[in-house]
Protein backbone atom coordinates (compact mmCIF):
# COMPACT_ATOMS: atom_id res chain seq x y z
CA UNK A 1 0.00 0.00 0.00
CA UNK A 2 2.76 2.52 0.54
CA UNK A 3 4.20 1.79 -2.60
CA UNK A 4 1.26 3.49 -3.90
CA UNK A 5 1.02 6.51 -1.07
CA UNK A 6 4.54 7.34 -1.67
CA UNK A 7 4.22 7.96 -5.27
CA UNK A 8 0.95 9.41 -5.78
CA UNK A 9 2.14 12.46 -7.52
CA UNK A 10 3.51 10.20 -10.37
CA UNK A 11 0.22 7.82 -10.56
CA UNK A 12 -1.53 11.19 -10.32
CA UNK A 13 0.38 12.45 -13.01
CA UNK A 14 -0.30 9.51 -15.25
CA UNK A 15 -3.68 9.63 -14.34
CA UNK A 16 -4.34 12.86 -15.57
CA UNK A 17 -2.37 12.35 -18.66
CA UNK A 18 -4.75 8.93 -19.35
CA UNK A 19 -7.92 11.19 -18.59
CA UNK A 20 -6.46 14.22 -20.70
CA UNK A 21 -5.70 12.12 -23.36
CA UNK A 22 -8.61 10.25 -23.28
CA UNK A 23 -11.34 13.01 -23.49
CA UNK A 24 -8.90 15.22 -26.05
CA UNK A 25 -8.96 12.34 -28.44
CA UNK A 26 -12.88 11.13 -27.79
CA UNK A 27 -13.65 14.91 -29.66
CA UNK A 28 -11.06 14.95 -32.18
CA UNK A 29 -12.58 11.19 -33.03
CA UNK A 30 -16.05 11.71 -33.01
CA UNK A 31 -15.73 14.59 -35.01
CA UNK A 32 -13.38 12.38 -37.20
CA UNK A 33 -16.24 9.58 -37.41
CA UNK A 34 -19.08 12.18 -37.77
CA UNK A 35 -16.93 13.43 -41.30
CA UNK A 36 -16.40 9.69 -42.21
CA UNK A 37 -19.95 8.35 -41.66
CA UNK A 38 -21.36 11.51 -43.94
CA UNK A 39 -18.36 10.60 -46.45
CA UNK A 40 -19.72 7.13 -46.61
CA UNK A 41 -23.24 8.23 -47.23
CA UNK A 42 -22.89 11.60 -49.78
CA UNK A 43 -24.29 11.43 -52.86
CA UNK A 44 -20.81 11.66 -54.73
CA UNK A 45 -19.29 7.98 -55.70
CA UNK A 46 -15.50 9.42 -55.02
CA UNK A 47 -16.27 10.92 -51.66
CA UNK A 48 -17.92 7.63 -50.47
CA UNK A 49 -14.49 5.56 -51.98
CA UNK A 50 -12.84 8.05 -49.43
CA UNK A 51 -14.60 7.04 -46.94
CA UNK A 52 -14.58 3.07 -47.44
CA UNK A 53 -10.87 3.46 -47.37
CA UNK A 54 -10.19 5.15 -44.77
CA UNK A 55 -12.53 2.74 -42.36
CA UNK A 56 -10.74 -0.48 -43.91
CA UNK A 57 -7.60 1.17 -43.38
CA UNK A 58 -7.59 1.95 -39.94
CA UNK A 59 -9.61 -0.99 -38.89
CA UNK A 60 -7.29 -3.05 -40.09
CA UNK A 61 -3.77 -1.52 -38.84
CA UNK A 62 -2.98 -2.25 -35.28
CA UNK A 63 -2.76 0.71 -33.25
CA UNK A 64 0.44 -0.07 -32.26
CA UNK A 65 2.07 -0.07 -35.74
CA UNK A 66 0.09 3.06 -36.61
CA UNK A 67 1.62 5.06 -33.71
CA UNK A 68 5.16 3.55 -34.06
CA UNK A 69 4.65 4.40 -37.96
CA UNK A 70 4.16 8.34 -36.68
CA UNK A 71 6.74 8.53 -33.72
CA UNK A 72 9.59 7.23 -34.83
CA UNK A 73 9.18 6.97 -38.95
CA UNK A 74 7.30 10.19 -40.02
CA UNK A 75 10.62 12.22 -38.15
CA UNK A 76 13.18 10.72 -40.66
CA UNK A 77 10.89 12.73 -43.62
CA UNK A 78 10.53 15.81 -41.96
CA UNK A 79 6.75 15.20 -39.75
CA UNK A 80 7.37 15.44 -36.11
CA UNK A 81 4.42 16.41 -33.43
CA UNK A 82 5.06 16.82 -29.83
CA UNK A 83 4.34 13.17 -28.49
CA UNK A 84 0.85 14.10 -26.63
CA UNK A 85 -0.18 15.50 -29.87
CA UNK A 86 1.66 12.88 -31.80
CA UNK A 87 -0.58 10.35 -29.55
CA UNK A 88 -3.86 12.16 -29.65
CA UNK A 89 -3.51 12.35 -33.33
CA UNK A 90 -2.69 8.75 -34.21
CA UNK A 91 -5.84 7.63 -31.95
CA UNK A 92 -8.15 9.73 -33.09
CA UNK A 93 -7.90 9.10 -36.33
CA UNK A 94 -7.84 4.93 -35.49
CA UNK A 95 -10.93 5.35 -33.22
CA UNK A 96 -12.77 7.49 -36.25
CA UNK A 97 -12.75 4.72 -38.37
CA UNK A 98 -14.62 2.32 -35.49
CA UNK A 99 -17.00 5.76 -34.91
CA UNK A 100 -17.48 6.40 -38.31
CA UNK A 101 -18.93 2.65 -38.45
CA UNK A 102 -21.07 3.01 -35.12
CA UNK A 103 -22.48 6.43 -36.49
CA UNK A 104 -23.68 4.41 -40.13
CA UNK A 105 -25.07 2.05 -37.97
CA UNK A 106 -27.18 4.33 -36.19
CA UNK A 107 -28.19 6.39 -39.50
CA UNK A 108 -29.52 3.09 -40.75
CA UNK A 109 -31.90 3.26 -38.05
CA UNK A 110 -33.54 6.04 -38.85
CA UNK A 111 -36.70 5.79 -40.74
CA UNK A 112 -36.81 6.11 -44.64
CA UNK A 113 -40.01 8.25 -44.02
CA UNK A 114 -37.88 10.98 -42.55
CA UNK A 115 -35.47 10.89 -45.02
CA UNK A 116 -37.90 11.23 -47.49
CA UNK A 117 -40.07 14.16 -45.39
CA UNK A 118 -36.85 16.07 -45.18
CA UNK A 119 -36.41 15.69 -48.79
CA UNK A 120 -39.91 16.69 -49.09
CA UNK A 121 -39.96 19.97 -47.81
CA UNK A 122 -36.78 20.80 -50.14
CA UNK A 123 -34.16 20.46 -47.37
CA UNK A 124 -31.22 19.79 -49.00
CA UNK A 125 -28.37 16.44 -48.64
CA UNK A 126 -26.62 18.60 -46.24
CA UNK A 127 -29.79 20.15 -44.34
CA UNK A 128 -31.61 17.04 -43.81
CA UNK A 129 -28.24 15.03 -42.85
CA UNK A 130 -27.72 17.81 -40.03
CA UNK A 131 -31.46 18.67 -38.91
CA UNK A 132 -33.01 15.16 -39.50
CA UNK A 133 -30.82 12.20 -40.07
CA UNK A 134 -27.45 12.88 -37.74
CA UNK A 135 -29.83 13.84 -34.89
CA UNK A 136 -31.66 11.07 -34.57
CA UNK A 137 -29.39 8.61 -35.89
CA UNK A 138 -26.50 9.56 -33.26
CA UNK A 139 -29.05 8.86 -30.35
CA UNK A 140 -29.61 5.37 -31.79
CA UNK A 141 -26.28 4.40 -31.00
CA UNK A 142 -25.09 6.43 -27.88
CA UNK A 143 -24.30 2.92 -26.24
CA UNK A 144 -22.34 1.50 -28.78
CA UNK A 145 -20.48 4.57 -29.05
CA UNK A 146 -20.09 4.61 -25.47
CA UNK A 147 -18.51 0.91 -25.85
CA UNK A 148 -15.72 2.64 -28.00
CA UNK A 149 -14.97 5.08 -25.61
CA UNK A 150 -13.99 2.65 -23.31
CA UNK A 151 -11.86 0.71 -25.92
CA UNK A 152 -10.52 4.20 -26.50
CA UNK A 153 -9.84 4.53 -22.56
CA UNK A 154 -7.89 1.11 -22.95
CA UNK A 155 -6.16 1.90 -26.26
CA UNK A 156 -4.39 5.37 -24.64
CA UNK A 157 -2.48 3.35 -23.10
CA UNK A 158 -0.23 2.25 -25.99
CA UNK A 159 0.78 5.51 -26.04
CA UNK A 160 3.63 4.08 -22.91
CA UNK A 161 4.84 2.11 -25.86
CA UNK A 162 5.92 5.04 -27.60
CA UNK A 163 6.87 7.18 -24.77
CA UNK A 164 3.74 9.00 -23.41
CA UNK A 165 4.30 8.46 -19.45
CA UNK A 166 0.47 7.72 -18.91
CA UNK A 167 -1.22 5.72 -16.16
CA UNK A 168 0.17 2.61 -17.46
CA UNK A 169 4.04 3.84 -18.11
CA UNK A 170 3.55 5.69 -14.45
CA UNK A 171 2.38 2.15 -12.67
CA UNK A 172 5.34 0.95 -14.41
CA UNK A 173 7.69 3.11 -13.96
CA UNK A 174 6.80 3.47 -10.08
CA UNK A 175 6.78 -0.70 -10.11
CA UNK A 176 10.01 -0.17 -11.33
CA UNK A 177 11.36 1.39 -8.23
CA UNK A 178 9.53 -0.25 -5.62
CA UNK A 179 9.21 -3.60 -6.51
CA UNK A 180 5.55 -3.72 -5.50
CA UNK A 181 3.57 -5.40 -8.52
CA UNK A 182 0.49 -6.60 -7.09
CA UNK A 183 -0.08 -3.30 -5.21
CA UNK A 184 0.63 -0.68 -7.91
CA UNK A 185 -0.88 -2.74 -10.96
CA UNK A 186 -3.89 -3.62 -8.89
CA UNK A 187 -4.40 0.39 -7.98
CA UNK A 188 -3.60 1.54 -11.82
CA UNK A 189 -6.38 -1.37 -13.02
CA UNK A 190 -8.35 0.08 -10.34
CA UNK A 191 -8.19 3.51 -11.68
CA UNK A 192 -9.19 2.67 -15.44
CA UNK A 193 -12.11 0.53 -14.40
CA UNK A 194 -13.20 3.41 -12.61
CA UNK A 195 -12.49 5.39 -16.22
CA UNK A 196 -14.76 2.97 -17.47
CA UNK A 197 -17.51 3.21 -14.87
CA UNK A 198 -18.16 6.80 -15.24
CA UNK A 199 -18.12 6.69 -19.03
CA UNK A 200 -20.39 3.18 -18.97
CA UNK A 201 -22.48 5.74 -16.31
CA UNK A 202 -22.61 8.70 -18.46
CA UNK A 203 -23.51 6.72 -21.74
CA UNK A 204 -26.33 5.14 -19.26
CA UNK A 205 -27.33 8.51 -18.60
CA UNK A 206 -27.37 9.99 -22.05
CA UNK A 207 -29.21 6.88 -23.20
CA UNK A 208 -32.30 7.01 -20.68
CA UNK A 209 -32.12 11.45 -21.78
CA UNK A 210 -31.64 10.63 -25.59
CA UNK A 211 -32.66 7.88 -26.91
CA UNK A 212 -35.75 7.56 -29.20
CA UNK A 213 -38.34 4.95 -27.91
CA UNK A 214 -39.35 3.14 -31.56
CA UNK B 1 -25.03 3.45 -57.84
CA UNK B 2 -27.18 1.50 -55.41
CA UNK B 3 -30.96 1.57 -54.93
CA UNK B 4 -30.73 1.94 -51.21
CA UNK B 5 -28.75 4.86 -51.53
CA UNK B 6 -31.35 6.57 -53.58
CA UNK B 7 -33.58 6.84 -50.08
CA UNK B 8 -30.93 9.64 -48.77
CA UNK B 9 -31.12 11.69 -51.98
CA UNK B 10 -33.29 11.30 -55.37
CA UNK B 11 -32.38 9.95 -58.18
CA UNK B 12 -29.83 13.22 -59.30
CA UNK B 13 -31.22 15.35 -61.69
CA UNK B 14 -29.31 18.06 -64.47
CA UNK B 15 -28.06 20.18 -61.52
CA UNK B 16 -27.55 17.80 -58.61
CA UNK B 17 -24.96 15.69 -61.82
CA UNK B 18 -23.11 18.73 -62.09
CA UNK B 19 -23.04 19.03 -58.45
CA UNK B 20 -21.77 15.92 -57.92
CA UNK B 21 -19.39 16.51 -61.41
CA UNK B 22 -17.94 19.42 -59.21
CA UNK B 23 -17.55 17.33 -55.80
CA UNK B 24 -15.66 14.44 -57.57
CA UNK B 25 -13.23 17.11 -59.26
CA UNK B 26 -12.66 18.85 -56.31
CA UNK B 27 -12.49 15.24 -54.36
CA UNK B 28 -9.93 14.37 -56.86
CA UNK B 29 -7.97 17.63 -56.16
CA UNK B 30 -7.87 17.42 -52.71
CA UNK B 31 -6.66 13.23 -52.88
CA UNK B 32 -4.30 14.36 -55.82
CA UNK B 33 -2.62 17.14 -54.21
CA UNK B 34 -2.34 15.15 -50.54
CA UNK B 35 -0.19 12.66 -52.67
CA UNK B 36 2.11 14.96 -54.42
CA UNK B 37 2.60 16.68 -50.77
CA UNK B 38 3.74 13.24 -49.59
CA UNK B 39 5.72 12.29 -52.58
CA UNK B 40 7.36 15.42 -52.49
CA UNK B 41 8.01 15.60 -48.26
CA UNK B 42 8.94 11.68 -48.97
CA UNK B 43 11.72 13.04 -51.86
CA UNK B 44 12.94 16.45 -50.23
CA UNK B 45 14.29 14.22 -47.54
CA UNK B 46 15.92 12.05 -49.73
CA UNK B 47 13.62 8.71 -49.13
CA UNK B 48 12.66 7.80 -52.75
CA UNK B 49 15.55 7.00 -53.55
CA UNK B 50 15.85 3.39 -55.23
CA UNK B 51 18.66 2.48 -52.84
CA UNK B 52 16.20 2.86 -50.11
CA UNK B 53 13.36 1.24 -51.83
CA UNK B 54 15.39 -1.45 -53.46
CA UNK B 55 16.13 -3.75 -50.71
CA UNK B 56 12.25 -4.55 -50.41
CA UNK B 57 12.68 -6.55 -53.32
CA UNK B 58 15.03 -8.74 -52.19
CA UNK B 59 14.59 -12.19 -50.79
CA UNK B 60 16.55 -11.94 -47.47
CA UNK B 61 14.32 -8.84 -46.27
CA UNK B 62 10.92 -10.46 -46.80
CA UNK B 63 11.98 -13.88 -45.64
CA UNK B 64 12.79 -11.91 -42.38
CA UNK B 65 9.62 -10.29 -42.48
CA UNK B 66 7.21 -13.46 -43.39
CA UNK B 67 9.52 -14.81 -40.61
CA UNK B 68 7.67 -12.04 -38.21
CA UNK B 69 4.39 -12.53 -39.98
CA UNK B 70 4.77 -16.32 -39.39
CA UNK B 71 5.32 -15.92 -35.71
CA UNK B 72 2.60 -13.11 -35.88
CA UNK B 73 -0.18 -15.83 -36.93
CA UNK B 74 1.38 -18.37 -34.40
CA UNK B 75 0.72 -16.08 -31.25
CA UNK B 76 -2.63 -15.33 -32.90
CA UNK B 77 -3.61 -19.01 -33.53
CA UNK B 78 -2.71 -19.63 -29.63
CA UNK B 79 -4.34 -17.10 -28.24
CA UNK B 80 -7.51 -17.16 -30.66
CA UNK B 81 -7.59 -20.98 -29.73
CA UNK B 82 -7.04 -20.93 -25.87
CA UNK B 83 -8.78 -17.73 -25.60
CA UNK B 84 -12.48 -18.69 -27.60
CA UNK B 85 -11.91 -21.92 -25.30
CA UNK B 86 -12.08 -19.74 -22.14
CA UNK B 87 -14.65 -17.11 -23.24
CA UNK B 88 -16.54 -20.31 -23.99
CA UNK B 89 -16.57 -21.52 -20.77
CA UNK B 90 -17.04 -17.82 -19.16
CA UNK B 91 -20.11 -17.55 -20.96
CA UNK B 92 -21.40 -20.59 -19.86
CA UNK B 93 -20.48 -19.31 -16.53
CA UNK B 94 -22.00 -16.21 -16.19
CA UNK B 95 -25.48 -17.82 -17.56
CA UNK B 96 -25.19 -20.66 -15.51
CA UNK B 97 -28.17 -21.32 -12.56
CA UNK B 98 -25.51 -21.28 -10.04
CA UNK B 99 -25.04 -18.00 -8.52
CA UNK B 100 -21.07 -18.31 -7.51
CA UNK B 101 -20.36 -19.61 -10.80
CA UNK B 102 -22.37 -16.66 -12.36
CA UNK B 103 -20.29 -14.41 -9.99
CA UNK B 104 -17.49 -14.99 -10.48
CA UNK B 105 -17.48 -15.58 -14.15
CA UNK B 106 -18.98 -11.89 -14.27
CA UNK B 107 -16.67 -10.55 -12.15
CA UNK B 108 -13.50 -11.51 -14.30
CA UNK B 109 -15.60 -10.06 -17.61
CA UNK B 110 -15.88 -7.12 -16.27
CA UNK B 111 -12.26 -6.53 -15.15
CA UNK B 112 -11.05 -7.55 -17.47
CA UNK B 113 -12.71 -6.03 -20.47
CA UNK B 114 -11.66 -2.67 -18.65
CA UNK B 115 -8.60 -3.31 -18.03
CA UNK B 116 -5.99 -1.97 -20.92
CA UNK B 117 -4.14 -5.20 -22.38
CA UNK B 118 -0.47 -3.24 -22.13
CA UNK B 119 -1.24 -3.55 -18.37
CA UNK B 120 -1.74 -7.17 -18.32
CA UNK B 121 1.61 -7.58 -20.38
CA UNK B 122 3.33 -5.06 -17.83
CA UNK B 123 2.46 -8.07 -14.89
CA UNK B 124 3.37 -10.67 -16.83
CA UNK B 125 6.99 -8.90 -17.70
CA UNK B 126 6.93 -7.21 -14.31
CA UNK B 127 5.09 -8.60 -11.38
CA UNK B 128 4.32 -12.71 -12.14
CA UNK B 129 8.50 -12.88 -12.18
CA UNK B 130 8.88 -12.04 -8.55
CA UNK B 131 6.51 -15.06 -7.91
CA UNK B 132 8.33 -17.57 -9.70
CA UNK B 133 6.14 -17.20 -12.87
CA UNK B 134 8.28 -16.75 -15.61
CA UNK B 135 6.56 -17.43 -18.80
CA UNK B 136 8.76 -18.16 -22.01
CA UNK B 137 8.76 -14.90 -24.62
CA UNK B 138 5.77 -16.47 -26.38
CA UNK B 139 3.79 -17.08 -23.46
CA UNK B 140 4.83 -13.50 -22.10
CA UNK B 141 2.57 -12.10 -25.13
CA UNK B 142 -0.08 -14.61 -25.33
CA UNK B 143 -1.21 -14.78 -21.82
CA UNK B 144 -2.01 -11.47 -21.29
CA UNK B 145 -3.67 -11.50 -24.64
CA UNK B 146 -5.38 -14.52 -23.68
CA UNK B 147 -6.78 -12.89 -20.10
CA UNK B 148 -7.90 -9.25 -22.07
CA UNK B 149 -9.52 -11.52 -25.26
CA UNK B 150 -11.24 -14.59 -23.38
CA UNK B 151 -13.54 -11.84 -21.43
CA UNK B 152 -14.65 -10.10 -25.01
CA UNK B 153 -15.18 -13.55 -26.79
CA UNK B 154 -17.05 -14.50 -23.52
CA UNK B 155 -19.28 -11.34 -24.30
CA UNK B 156 -19.87 -12.11 -27.87
CA UNK B 157 -20.57 -16.26 -26.68
CA UNK B 158 -22.97 -14.89 -24.01
CA UNK B 159 -24.99 -12.46 -26.66
CA UNK B 160 -25.25 -15.20 -29.21
CA UNK B 161 -26.94 -17.46 -26.55
CA UNK B 162 -29.35 -15.00 -25.48
CA UNK B 163 -29.91 -13.49 -28.74
CA UNK B 164 -31.33 -17.40 -29.54
CA UNK B 165 -35.33 -17.80 -29.26
CA UNK B 166 -36.29 -18.76 -25.87
CA UNK B 167 -38.23 -21.46 -27.99
CA UNK B 168 -35.36 -23.28 -28.90
CA UNK B 169 -34.72 -24.23 -25.19
CA UNK B 170 -37.95 -24.98 -24.13
CA UNK B 171 -38.18 -27.51 -26.66
CA UNK B 172 -35.41 -29.06 -26.16
CA UNK B 173 -36.23 -29.29 -22.20
CA UNK B 174 -40.09 -30.43 -23.16
CA UNK B 175 -37.80 -33.30 -24.87
CA UNK B 176 -36.91 -34.20 -22.31
CA UNK B 177 -33.20 -33.27 -22.65
CA UNK B 178 -30.63 -32.18 -19.19
CA UNK B 179 -29.72 -28.49 -19.51
CA UNK B 180 -26.35 -29.16 -20.53
CA UNK B 181 -27.54 -31.11 -23.49
CA UNK B 182 -29.94 -28.33 -24.34
CA UNK B 183 -26.82 -25.94 -24.29
CA UNK B 184 -24.82 -28.20 -26.14
CA UNK B 185 -26.68 -29.51 -28.81
CA UNK B 186 -29.34 -27.46 -28.89
CA UNK B 187 -28.15 -23.85 -29.11
CA UNK B 188 -24.31 -23.31 -29.13
CA UNK B 189 -24.44 -25.09 -32.40
CA UNK B 190 -26.98 -22.75 -33.36
CA UNK B 191 -25.43 -19.70 -31.74
CA UNK B 192 -22.30 -20.41 -33.11
CA UNK B 193 -23.46 -20.59 -36.56
CA UNK B 194 -25.11 -16.98 -35.96
CA UNK B 195 -21.64 -15.45 -34.59
CA UNK B 196 -19.55 -16.68 -36.86
CA UNK B 197 -18.96 -13.02 -38.79
CA UNK B 198 -18.09 -11.58 -34.86
CA UNK B 199 -15.83 -13.73 -34.04
CA UNK B 200 -14.07 -13.56 -37.57
CA UNK B 201 -14.01 -10.04 -36.86
CA UNK B 202 -12.76 -10.67 -32.95
CA UNK B 203 -9.80 -12.65 -34.81
CA UNK B 204 -9.09 -9.09 -36.22
CA UNK B 205 -8.89 -7.55 -33.52
CA UNK B 206 -6.36 -10.31 -31.58
CA UNK B 207 -4.14 -10.16 -34.51
CA UNK B 208 -3.47 -6.61 -34.00
CA UNK B 209 -3.41 -6.92 -30.57
CA UNK B 210 -0.36 -9.38 -31.42
CA UNK B 211 2.16 -6.19 -32.61
CA UNK B 212 2.35 -5.79 -28.30
CA UNK B 213 4.71 -8.11 -28.93
CA UNK B 214 6.49 -5.11 -29.72
CA UNK B 215 7.03 -4.54 -26.32
CA UNK B 216 7.85 -7.97 -24.98
CA UNK B 217 10.91 -7.96 -27.67
CA UNK B 218 9.07 -11.02 -29.10
CA UNK B 219 9.93 -11.00 -32.92
CA UNK B 220 6.46 -10.89 -34.06
CA UNK B 221 5.75 -8.76 -37.37
CA UNK B 222 6.16 -5.36 -35.62
CA UNK B 223 9.00 -6.12 -33.72
CA UNK B 224 10.81 -7.83 -36.86
CA UNK B 225 10.17 -4.18 -38.32
CA UNK B 226 12.11 -2.78 -35.39
CA UNK B 227 14.52 -4.43 -35.46
CA UNK B 228 15.05 -4.33 -39.38
CA UNK B 229 14.48 -0.87 -39.18
CA UNK B 230 17.91 -0.39 -36.64
CA UNK B 231 19.76 -2.78 -38.60
CA UNK B 232 18.98 -1.38 -42.32
CA UNK B 233 18.24 2.41 -41.27
CA UNK B 234 15.37 2.32 -43.48
CA UNK B 235 12.83 3.65 -41.12
CA UNK B 236 9.98 4.55 -42.76
CA UNK B 237 10.03 2.22 -45.80
CA UNK B 238 10.05 -0.96 -43.52
CA UNK B 239 7.20 0.30 -41.13
CA UNK B 240 5.20 0.49 -44.46
CA UNK B 241 5.91 -2.34 -45.58
CA UNK B 242 5.14 -3.47 -42.15
CA UNK B 243 1.55 -1.71 -42.04
CA UNK B 244 0.52 -3.17 -45.66
CA UNK B 245 1.35 -6.76 -45.10
CA UNK B 246 -0.91 -6.19 -41.27
CA UNK B 247 -3.14 -4.51 -43.74
CA UNK B 248 -3.52 -7.31 -46.45
CA UNK B 249 -3.59 -9.96 -43.80
CA UNK B 250 -6.17 -8.38 -41.25
CA UNK B 251 -8.63 -6.92 -44.76
CA UNK B 252 -8.50 -10.37 -45.81
CA UNK B 253 -10.04 -11.77 -42.98
CA UNK B 254 -12.23 -8.74 -42.37
CA UNK B 255 -13.67 -9.55 -45.92
CA UNK B 256 -14.28 -12.94 -44.71
CA UNK B 257 -16.42 -11.94 -41.95
CA UNK B 258 -18.40 -10.30 -44.81
CA UNK B 259 -19.16 -13.35 -46.60
CA UNK B 260 -19.91 -14.89 -43.64
CA UNK B 261 -22.17 -12.33 -42.67
CA UNK B 262 -23.90 -12.40 -45.70
CA UNK B 263 -24.31 -16.39 -46.02
CA UNK B 264 -25.73 -16.47 -42.37
CA UNK B 265 -28.27 -13.59 -44.09
CA UNK B 266 -29.15 -16.18 -46.06
CA UNK B 267 -29.32 -18.71 -43.43
CA UNK B 268 -31.23 -16.49 -41.13
CA UNK B 269 -34.07 -16.36 -43.86
CA UNK B 270 -35.24 -19.93 -42.40
CA UNK B 271 -36.23 -18.64 -39.24
CA UNK B 272 -39.12 -15.81 -38.49
CA UNK B 273 -38.92 -13.25 -41.20
CA UNK B 274 -37.19 -13.28 -44.97
CA UNK B 275 -35.47 -10.91 -46.05
CA UNK B 276 -38.36 -9.49 -48.35
CA UNK B 277 -40.42 -9.11 -45.61
CA UNK B 278 -38.18 -6.92 -43.76
CA UNK B 279 -38.34 -2.75 -44.50
CA UNK B 280 -36.05 -2.18 -47.11
CA UNK B 281 -32.76 -1.13 -45.89
CA UNK B 282 -31.56 2.54 -45.80
CA UNK B 283 -28.08 1.63 -46.32
CA UNK B 284 -26.79 -1.53 -46.88
CA UNK B 285 -25.87 -3.77 -43.93
CA UNK B 286 -29.38 -3.13 -42.51
CA UNK B 287 -29.60 -2.69 -38.87
CA UNK B 288 -32.55 -4.36 -36.60
CA UNK B 289 -34.83 -1.86 -35.68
Amino acid sequence: MEALTDHLSALGHGLVTTVELTVVTTVGAMLLGIVVATLRIAPVPLLRAIGTVYVEVFQNLPLLALLVLFVFALPTIGITFPLFTSAVIVIAVYEGAYLAEAIRAGINTVGVGQAEAARAIGLTFGQSLRHVILPQGLRAVIQPIGNICIALLMNTSLAAAVGVVELTQAANNVNLVEAQPIAVFTGAGLAYMLLALIIGQVTGLLERRLAIVR
Amino acid sequence: MNKTQQILFDEPGPRAQRRIRIATVLGSILVAGALVAAVYQFASHGELAANRWEPFTTWPIWRYLLNGLWATLRAAAATAVLSAALGLLLALGRLSTHRPLRWLAGAYVEIFRTVPTLLLIYVTLFALPQYGLNFPLFWKLVVPLVVSNSAAFAEIFRSGILALDRGQTEAGLAVGLRRGQVMALVVLPQALLQLAPSLVSQLVGLLKDTSLGFVVSYTELLYSGQVLASYTHLLIQTFLVVALIYLVVNASLSKFARVLQARNGRFGGRRGRRAADLPPPLLEGNTPR
